[in-house]
């Protein structure tokens, strides 16, 4: 047993400060117990001869200088087993669900090491999620890290529940592994995520991590790291393809400037700290495919823009990290149109390997140009009729107008349990890309148009 | 005091320590697993360290130990085809003692100590020599012979010197004094490697990228820097630059980005083929990866570890090009460690050696006489990744301070997947008049004009828009629109170029040329037709015109061209004879 300290200094915010200790290891675990009986569980941010700095995760209400502190002499660890899956776990990793403690296989590290870029494997095993705006213009591949960038109030959840039933990657019929992190959600919207695993089976093939709306703050900065840590080890020792859902990035980051002001740091840009990109990192690099192993971990996570804005830091740092973007529209949402994803805006940067004839099809890269320009211009062109009328349009700017709408009404929309295949996606592309004169499609090689333009594939067949 | 102190303090990369003599950059091993740290300063009996590695429960009292040395980079043969890490540690070697993941406390040479390699010298016993002299030759990779150099501080009269096969720490060399000399030699990355002279850059870096080379280009040895918001092509407009540049050697810095895009580089550059050479481009390629989640004071450190070597092989006589992704995440980690040291914050909370040090880096830079007598060159491209992509912030600005070339991203063109999104109207180079003399040798005479032509279409373009979007297209008189239309082929027919496609993905000088050139003559023709009457709509629905767009996929270019000049004049004429 090691030393308990009665020793704490100060106490502010999320913070305390312990005088008179013996050599403490940076980033140390750290266990508080509290008068009544109950311990509280911390972290090291800063140690030195002196003073030693304690961040609790479950919020300082409740001490005094009277509490005992004791350094456990090891950085925080998650007890991993297979048995990890079909349980719900709290924030801090403690069992929810009434189940027994896990019987821990390993016990592992929460910060994870970075990956050797030198080990890594390039992503480009297609997954199919079923969803057009997704598969057809913004491509997932295993082993990505691409999040949602929505906004309160729109269906992301559905969205991200839709790819975690219907993600398959191409020619296998096996579902993912999902690890779910819930970070400073509502109750309510936690409920939502749990009853649609239990309606679809899927909660046995899933660890699920709740940090709600009313537990503490700076517990959501380990949630995400005990959930990535599960997930690594699903993946890298059991071989598994595992889908984490990390929700929501924003009250993470929320914490995390918590967490800096506390420590009264110079704040960065709009308050939030100026390490808050390398942070984010530490979170979303822990996606990828390792040479030589099986298993692969994908992000698919959920951030919601503080005021639709996508150049507020954390979308804005985010989108600098993660390989793409999927942003939904409040507009489309307004229309009517689920799901109401913007392809403009939105970006899968690993498509092009995930993609082609030996992946999906040779034209889906030139169909999927295509479709982004004629959509660009048409939503340009819908500006301009608002000012000068439809009229004042030439019959060429009119086709585009129309393109717009179309691609909005049958390749955007569709049914929250609509599964479409890839090819089903495509061949909605080409009807559409129909509608325009043919010489106004510059993006697609001849060859193609040859063979999947259905003017000519009907004279083909 | 002396060499062994101990550690105060631990904050994250930032450590304390007591007891220790130090210098400012010395390099020092703290704590029991001898983490690799550097003094960066130095207030009474205290020193503080930036570590390279991870400090998770690392205790104050721990011991630290003091190399006396600076952070210095391994020069000589093998650097060719290497991936290391931002202190120079070779990531393969790292993955075989630590295995996938980066764990800490491992030391690793940027050199392999085992390798032997083939030396022929040049000098013989008797000759004077000076620093940076070449004593010799190494074939490093199939195409690059690697010039073995007297350390820049050393000179003296050979004694002996030795050919045939060596491992880059034996002696190959010893002088009159018995100074001796090996093939490799070590350099403090913070110090720019010495010159013999500055030379005014004059030739252009060639890219094969047709907005870069058609419109902005950079020369070599010049300055440039690449802007723009997330996901809007910094990345693949360097690793275009990376494969295609007709420089010698490529320095490639993936400084605090993604893990995959490095993995991609390193598994894409084997593959492709230098157009120039025949040979795989990763034997002509230094790639340094300090990813985001890799330790950040290496991250610092990556930069300087790049343009050293990118220096060394310009001692060579070499043109060297060298990419750093992302300047900004460079500035960031030296934000990082500034307000861990709790230094007044300038703007933005960066340092407010900012701007020094920026300039500093892109100093190193430049046209040179070597030491050797030989010219070389770094060409130096920086990616700088603004919050929000709003180029006031500080990075961008002080960058566009020092650099020639400024190629500004644009995210509304890549949401419309017009690639590459160079805005043609906000990027400029200030080389182009310097560039002059070249093209008209090397190109065309008519290069110049042609290009400034485009330009001046390109600019009108946008003050016609500004009239469309006030009263729709049809009303502009019909030569407008046609300049429109012209402009619009300019835009999609030469400036978008497909980084992904086989043929595009690299378009020569000569055929750059000519595309514009058929472009341009089209939009004269056009004019013309419009000028003796024939009707607008008549001139839009050529078939020529749709065939201009998707030349240059062809794989045989002047063939498909030559047939669609053809087709040009013949339907031209028709027009006129209506
Ligand atoms: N020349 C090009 N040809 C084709 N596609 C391109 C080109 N340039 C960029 N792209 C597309 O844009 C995507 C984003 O580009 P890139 O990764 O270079 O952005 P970035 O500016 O480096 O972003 P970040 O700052 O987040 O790293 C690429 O994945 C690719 O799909
Ligand atoms: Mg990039």
């Amino acid at each position: 047993m090691t030393k308990e300290y009665k020793t704490i200094s100060q106490i502010a915010g999320p913070l305390i400060f312990v005088e008179k200790t013996e050599p403490v290891g940076y980033n140390e675990l750290v266990n508080i117990n509290l008068p009544d009986g109950t311990t509280k569980r911390g972290q090291v941010l800063d140690t030195s001869n002196d003073i030693v700095v304690v961040q609790v995760f479950e919020g300082t209400g409740g001490l005094n200088r009277d509490c005992g502190v004791r350094f456990t002499g090891e950085t925080i660890k998650l007890p991993v087993s297979k048995d990890l899956l079909g349980r719900i776990l709290s924030g801090a990793g403690e069992p929810l669900d009434g189940g027994p403690r896990i019987v821990p296989e390993d016990r592992l590290e929460i910060t994870g090491a970075a990956i050797n870029p030198y080990a890594r494997l390039p992503p480009k095993d297609f997954i199919q999620t079923g969803i057009s705006t997704i598969d057809g213009m913004n491509t997932l591949v295993r082993g990505q890290k691409l999040p949602i960038f929505s906004g309160s109030g729109l269906p992301h959840n559905e969205i991200a529940l839709q790819i975690a039933r219907q993600a398959r990657v191409r020619g296998s019929n096996e579902p993912f592994a999902v690890v779910f992190a819930a970070m400073g959600i509502t109750n309510e919207e936690a409920q939502y995520f749990m009853s649609d695993f239990e309606r679809t089976g899927a909660l046995e093939r899933a660890v699920v991590f709740l940090n709600l709306a009313d537990d503490p703050a700076v517990e959501r900065l380990i949630t995400p790291r005990l959930a990535l840590t599960a997930a690594e080890y699903l993946a890298y020792e059991h071989d598994m393809h595992v889908l984490v859902i990390l929700t929501d990035i924003t009250n993470y980051c929320e914490a995390l400037r918590q967490m800096g002001a506390a420590r009264e740091e110079v704040p960065g840009r709009r308050g939030y700290p100026g390490y808050m990109y390398t942070d984010l990192a530490s979170l979303y690099e822990r996606a990828g495919v390792v040479k030589g192993r099986k298993g692969s971990v994908t992000q698919f996570s959920i951030l919601s823009m503080p005021g639709d804005d996508i150049t507020h830091p954390i979308p804005d740092l985010s989108g600098y990290i993660t390989e793409g973007q999927i942003v939904i529209s409040r507009e489309l949402h307004r229309k009517g149109i689920y799901p109401p994803v913007n392809v403009l805006p939105s970006l899968s940067r690993l498509m092009n390997s995930g993609i082609g004839a030996t992946r999906t099809r040779e034209d889906h890269k030139a169909v999927s140009d295509q479709c982004y320009a004629a959509y660009a211009e048409g939503k340009d062109l819908r500006g301009l009729v608002a000012i000068v009328g439809k009229d004042a349009l030439s019959e060429r700017d009119k086709k585009f107008l129309e393109f717009a709408d179309m691609f909005e009404d049958r390749f955007v929309r569709q049914g929250i349990d609509e599964n479409r295949d890839i090819e089903t996606t495509l061949s909605i592309g080409w009807e559409l890309l129909a509608e325009l004169p043919e010489a106004q499609l510059t993006r697609i090689d001849n060859k193609y148009i040859q063979k999947y333009h259905p003017a000519h594939k009907a004279k083909q067949e | 005091m002396k060499n062994k102190g101990e550690i105060y303090r631990i904050s994250g990369p930032v450590v304390i320590i007591t007891g220790l003599n130090t210098k400012m950059y010395d390099v020092v091993k703290v704590g029991k697993e001898g983490l690799m740290g550097e003094v960066i300063g130095i207030e009474g009996d205290k020193s503080t360290v930036q570590v390279y590695e991870e400090t998770s429960g690392v205790r104050p009292g721990e011991s630290v130990e003091n190399t006396g040395m600076s952070l210095s980079v391994e020069l000589g043969p093998g650097l060719l085809e290497s991936i290391y890490d931002g202190i120079q540690r070779p990531l393969p070697v790292l993955k075989d003692k630590m295995g996938d993941f980066i764990t800490r406390g491992v030391t690793a040479n940027g050199l392999s100590r085992e390798k032997e390699w083939d030396f022929v010298p040049t000098v013989k016993k008797g000759d004077k020599l000076n620093g940076g002299d070449i004593i010799g030759t190494v074939q490093e990779t199939q195409n690059i012979e690697h010039r073995i150099l007297v350390p820049p501080a050393i000179s003296g009269t050979v004694s002996e010197i030795k050919k045939g096969k060596f491992k880059v720490d034996e002696v190959i060399c010893t002088l009159a004094d018995g100074k001796m000399l090996t093939m490799m030699q070590k350099w403090p990355v913070r110090k720019p490697r010495p010159v013999s002279k500055k030379l005014t850059p004059s030739t252009p870096l060639i890219t094969g990228q047709r907005i870069l080379d058609g419109l902005f280009p950079v020369a070599k040895g010049g300055t440039a820097a690449i802007p723009g918001p997330f996901g809007s092509g910094k990345t693949v407009t360097q690793q275009q630059l990376a494969k295609w540049s007709d420089t010698e050697i490529v320095v490639y810095i993936g400084c605090g980005e993604r893990g995959n895009e490095m993995a991609d580089v390193l598994y894409e550059f084997p593959e492709i083929k230098d157009p120039k050479t025949g040979r795989p481009l990763m034997e002509r390629t230094v790639l340094i990866a300090n990813t985001s989640n890799m330790p950040v004071a290496a991250r610092e450190a990556s930069v300087y570890t790049g343009i050293t070597i990118a220096e060394y092989y310009r001692d060579m006589g070499y043109d060297v090009s060298l990419m750093a992704d992302s300047t900004s995440r460079w500035a960031e980690a030296m934000r990082e460690i500034s307000s861990r040291l709790e230094e007044m914050p300038g703007e933005e909370g960066y340092p407010a050696y900012l701007a020094a040090r920026l300039s500093e880096f892109y100093e190193r830079a430049g046209k040179v006489k070597a030491l050797s007598g030989k010219n070389g060159s770094i060409t130096v491209i920086g990616a700088v990744s603004p919050p929000g992509g709003d180029f006031s912030e500080p990075i961008t600005q002080n960058t566009l301070r020092i650099v020639k070339v400024f190629w500004a991203l644009d995210a509304k063109l890549a949401q419309r997947r017009h690639f590459p999104s160079i805005n043609w109207l906000n990027s400029y180079s200030l080389y182009t008049k310097a560039l002059g003399p070249w093209y008209d040798e090397h190109v065309s005479p008519d290069w110049v004009n042609l290009r400034n032509d485009a330009m001046e279409l390109l600019q009108k373009e946008s003050e016609l828009q500004e009239i469309v979007q006030l009263v729709g297209s049809d009303a502009l008189p019909e030569d407008q629109q046609l300049t429109l239309e012209v402009a619009r082929m300019i835009r999609e027919y030469f400036l978008q170029q497909n980084a992904y496609h086989e043929v595009d993905t690299f378009c020569p000088m000569d055929k750059q040329f000519k595309l514009l050139k058929s472009i341009m003559s089209w939009g004269d023709k056009a004019h013309n037709a419009l000028d003796g009457g024939a009707p607008i709509e008549d001139i839009m629905k050529l078939k020529s015109k749709d065939e201009l767009a998707k030349v240059k996929y062809e794989k045989e270019f002047d063939n498909a061209l030559g047939v669609i000049l053809k087709s040009m004049e013949d339907e031209f004429s028709k027009l006129r004879g209506k």
